[in-house]
C-alpha cells in the first residue's frame, strides 16, 4: 500500500484550494435558490404582499384594541411596523429553509452533496439565499414605512436598520437551515412552526409591547432571540418618536409605549451573538447529514 | 496501476451486510458492468466507490487515491449518473450544467463550450434552454449522462442507466456509452440487471448476495454455459423431467414454467428428442447462451426481477438511505 502512495503523488486539498471551492460553492448554490424565488411569480409577489395585508388587518385590529394609545400623533400601526418588519424576516427565512427538504425529496440535494465542494459552502449558500429573498422583503417594507407609518426615516436609520436585519435574516435562515438539516419530510415542517415559530413571535415584542409583563414571560422574552431584532429595529426606526398615552393610563400604570427596552449596543451584540452561533449549529448539522 | 482498485470490501447495516468483501480492479478506458439481481450491493459498492457511502473495512482506490481519505479528490475525478433522479426540474438543462460547471471548477472561458458539446452529444441542444419539468424521462436521464461528463471525469459511475426507459432510448444510451470509451478513453463503471445490456461490456462482475461470483468479459461468462439451450414446454413436465434425467442424462433446471437443459449440439439434438420423448411437447426452443444463462448456471437461480421477494427488504432498505442523502 505504502508505495502506490509513493508511486503516483497526491494532489491535495490545500486550504486556499478548499476555500475557492468553497465560494464558488456558496455563489452557485446563493444563485440557484435567489432564481428559483425569483422565477416564481406568485411567490414573489406574495412575498411582498403578505406582511403588508397582516399589517393591515393587524395593526388596524390591534389599534381599536390599544385606544388608549396613538391618540397623540404616532399611531400604534407605527409602534407595529418594525416588529411585522421582523415577523416578515422570521418567517422568510425559517420557511426558505424548506427547500433543503424540497432538493431531498426531489433528489438535487445529491447533485449537491456528491460534488467536490466543502459541506459547510452547502450550508452557507443555503443560509445566504434563505437570506437574501428575507432581507429583500424587509428592505420593500422599510421602504413603504414612511407611507403607511407616517414618519420620516433618515438616511442613517436605513443604514442601520438595514444592517440589523440583514444579521437578523442570517441567524434565522441558519435556524431554518439547522432545523431542516436532518428532516425527512415536509409534514415535520408545520409542527415546528407551532412549537417554534410562533412562540418565537408572540415573546419578541413584535405584536405587543414587552411592558407589564407578568415576571416570568418576561424571562422568556429575554430567551427569545427575536426580541432583540425586534427591539433593534423598533430603536432605530422610531428613535425620537414618542407613543404617549391617550385619555387614561392603562391598568398597569403604562403612560407611554417604550420604543427601545434595551441599549442598541447590547441589542447588536446579542443579536451578533446568536447569529453566530445558529449559523455555526448550521454548519455542523449539515456535515453531519449522510 | 488501475484506475479502480477495490481490496475486500465490506459493508455492514446494523447485522445485514449489503457487501461481504469484493475486490476487483477496472483498467483504464474499460467498460465494465456490474451485474446482479436488485439487492444484491451493487448500489451499495457504487455508492462506497462514489464517496457517498462509508466502508465497513476494506478499500477502495479511484486513479491512486483512497475514496475514504481522499474523497474530495476522488469526487473532482469522478462524474455520478443516479438511479434516482438528480436534477433541478426548475432551471433548464443549460442552467443545470451551469450549476455543475461551477462546483466541478470548469473555467468559466471553457463552460459554454463543453455545456454545448455534451448536450449535443446526448442530442438536447435545441432543447437546452427548456427547463427539465418539460422533458421525458428518457431526455432526463441523457442531461443526467451529459452533466456527469461536463467536468472530463476519468471514471463515469452509472447506477443503472437505462432502468425504466424504452428500447430506443436505452440502445441510445449505449451507443454514448462506446463512443465515450473511444474518443476520450473515459473508464465508464456501470451497474444494470438487464443481461442483455451487460453483453455491452468490456468485462462484467457478477455479484450476488454481496460476493462476486464470476468476473470475465461476456464471451466468457457464456462459454461458462457450456453447449447450446434449449427449453421445452411439455404437456407433464414430471414425466418429461425423468425421461430426460434417465434417458439422456441431462442437467434440469427450471425456468418460469419450461424445462431448461444445455447440450453440445443442439441442432441435432432437437430431433432425436421430438422422436422418442413419449409425453406430448408443446413448444421447444433452442438458443446460444445468454448471460442469463450464464447466471442461472452461476447461481442456480435466474436474475430477480424488480421488487422482488428475497433481498427486496434489504433493497427498499437501502433505497431508502439513499433518499437520505
Amino acid at each position: 500500500m505504502a508505495d502506490e502512495v509513493a508511486a503516483k503523488p497526491v494532489e491535495k486539498w490545500t486550504l486556499g484550494k478548499s476555500f475557492r471551492r468553497g465560494s464558488a460553492g456558496v455563489y452557485v448554490i446563493w444563485l440557484r435558490d435567489f432564481k428559483i424565488f425569483w422565477r416564481d411569480t406568485p411567490r414573489r409577489i406574495g412575498a411582498f404582499v403578505q406582511p403588508i395585508i397582516y399589517l393591515f388587518i393587524l395593526g388596524t385590529g390591534l389599534q381599536s384594541a390599544f385606544t388608549t394609545f396613538g391618540g397623540g400623533s404616532t399611531k400604534f400601526v407605527t409602534f407595529m411596523y418594525p416588529g411585522i418588519i421582523g415577523m416578515t424576516v422570521l418567517f422568510t427565512s425559517v420557511f426558505s429553509a424548506i427547500s433543503i427538504i424540497w432538493d431531498r425529496q426531489f433528489g438535487f440535494l445529491k447533485e449537491v452533496m456528491t460534488a467536490p465542494i466543502p459541506r459547510s459552502s452547502v450550508a452557507v449558500g443555503k443560509i445566504l439565499g434563505g437570506g437574501t429573498t428575507a432581507l429583500l422583503q424587509a428592505l420593500v417594507l422599510l421602504a413603504l414605512m414612511p407611507l403607511i407609518g407616517g414618519i420620516h426615516i433618515t438616511v442613517e436609520k436605513y443604514v442601520l436598520a438595514t444592517i440589523i436585519m440583514i444579521v437578523l435574516s442570517i441567524g434565522m435562515t441558519s435556524l431554518g437551515v439547522a432545523i431542516a438539516a436532518r428532516l425527512k419530510s415536509f409534514e415535520g415542517f408545520p409542527i415546528i412552526m407551532n412549537f417554534l415559530l410562533l412562540p418565537l413571535l408572540f415573546l419578541s415584542g413584535a405584536m405587543f409591547p414587552l411592558q407589564g409583563l407578568p415576571g416570568w414571560m418576561k424571562v422568556l422574552t429575554r430567551i427569545d432571540p427575536l426580541t432583540y431584532g425586534v427591539d433593534a429595529l423598533r430603536g432605530t426606526i422610531l428613535k425620537g418618536t414618542n407613543i404617549v398615552a391617550g385619555s387614561g393610563d392603562l391598568p398597569s400604570g403604562i403612560s407611554s409605549l417604550n420604543i427601545q427596552n434595551y441599549p442598541l449596543a447590547m441589542d447588536l451584540l446579542v443579536l451578533f451573538a446568536i447569529t453566530v452561533t445558529l449559523t455555526l449549529v448550521a454548519i455542523w448539522r449539515f456535515r453531519q447529514v449522510e | 496501476m488501475s484506475i479502480v482498485e477495490v481490496r475486500d470490501l465490506v459493508k455492514k447495516y446494523g447485522n445485514l451486510a449489503a457487501v461481504k468483501g469484493v475486490s476487483f480492479d477496472v483498467e483504464e478506458g474499460e467498460l465494465f458492468g456490474f451485474l446482479g439481481p436488485n439487492g444484491a450491493g451493487k448500489t451499495t459498492t457504487i455508492n462506497i466507490l462514489c464517496t457517498l457511502l462509508q466502508p465497513t473495512s476494506g478499500s477502495a482506490r479511484i486513479n491512486g487515491l483512497d475514496v475514504v481519505a481522499n474523497h474530495n479528490e476522488v469526487r473532482e475525478k469522478i462524474g455520478l449518473v443516479f438511479q434516482d433522479p438528480s436534477l433541478d426540474e426548475r432551471l433548464t438543462a443549460r442552467e443545470n450544467l451551469e450549476f455543475h460547471a461551477v462546483i466541478y471548477q470548469v473555467s468559466r472561458h471553457q463552460r459554454r463550450e463543453r455545456i454545448e458539446n455534451v448536450l449535443r452529444m446526448v442530442e438536447l441542444y435545441d432543447r437546452m434552454d427548456d427547463r427539465v419539468e418539460t422533458y421525458s424521462g428518457g431526455m432526463k436521464r441523457r442531461l443526467e449522462i451529459a452533466r456527469g461528463l461536463l467536468h472530463y471525469p476519468k471514471v463515469l459511475f452509472l447506477d443503472e442507466p437505462t432502468i425504466g426507459l424504452d428500447p430506443q432510448t436505452r440502445a441510445h444510451i449505449w451507443t454514448y456509452m462506446h463512443e465515450l470509451k473511444k474518443k476520450h478513453n473515459i473508464t465508464v463503471f456501470l451497474t444494470t440487471h438487464y443481461m442483455d445490456e451487460a453483453e455491452n461490456c468490456d468485462r462484467i462482475a457478477v455479484i450476488d448476495y454481496g460476493k462476486i461470483i464470476a468476473l470475465e468479459p461476456p464471451a466468457r461468462l457464456k462459454s461458462l454455459v457450456g453447449g447450446d439451450v434449449v427449453e421445452i414446454k411439455t404437456e407433464d413436465d414430471a414425466q418429461a423431467r425423468w425421461e430426460l434425467q434417465e434417458h439422456w442424462k441431462v442437467e434440469l433446471v427450471e425456468r418460469g414454467d419450461c424445462l431448461c437443459f444445455e447440450v453440445p449440439n443442439g441442432d441435432e439434438f432437437i430431433p432425436n428428442l421430438i422422436r422418442e420423448l413419449k409425453v406430448k411437447i408443446l413448444s421447444v426452443s433452442l438458443h446460444r447462451p445468454t448471460l442469463d444463462d450464464a447466471f442461472l448456471k452461476l447461481t442456480g437461480r435466474e436474475i430477480r426481477p424488480e421488487g422482488a421477494e428475497e433481498g427486496g427488504d434489504f433493497t427498499t432498505r437501502a433505497r431508502a438511505s439513499r433518499r437520505r442523502i
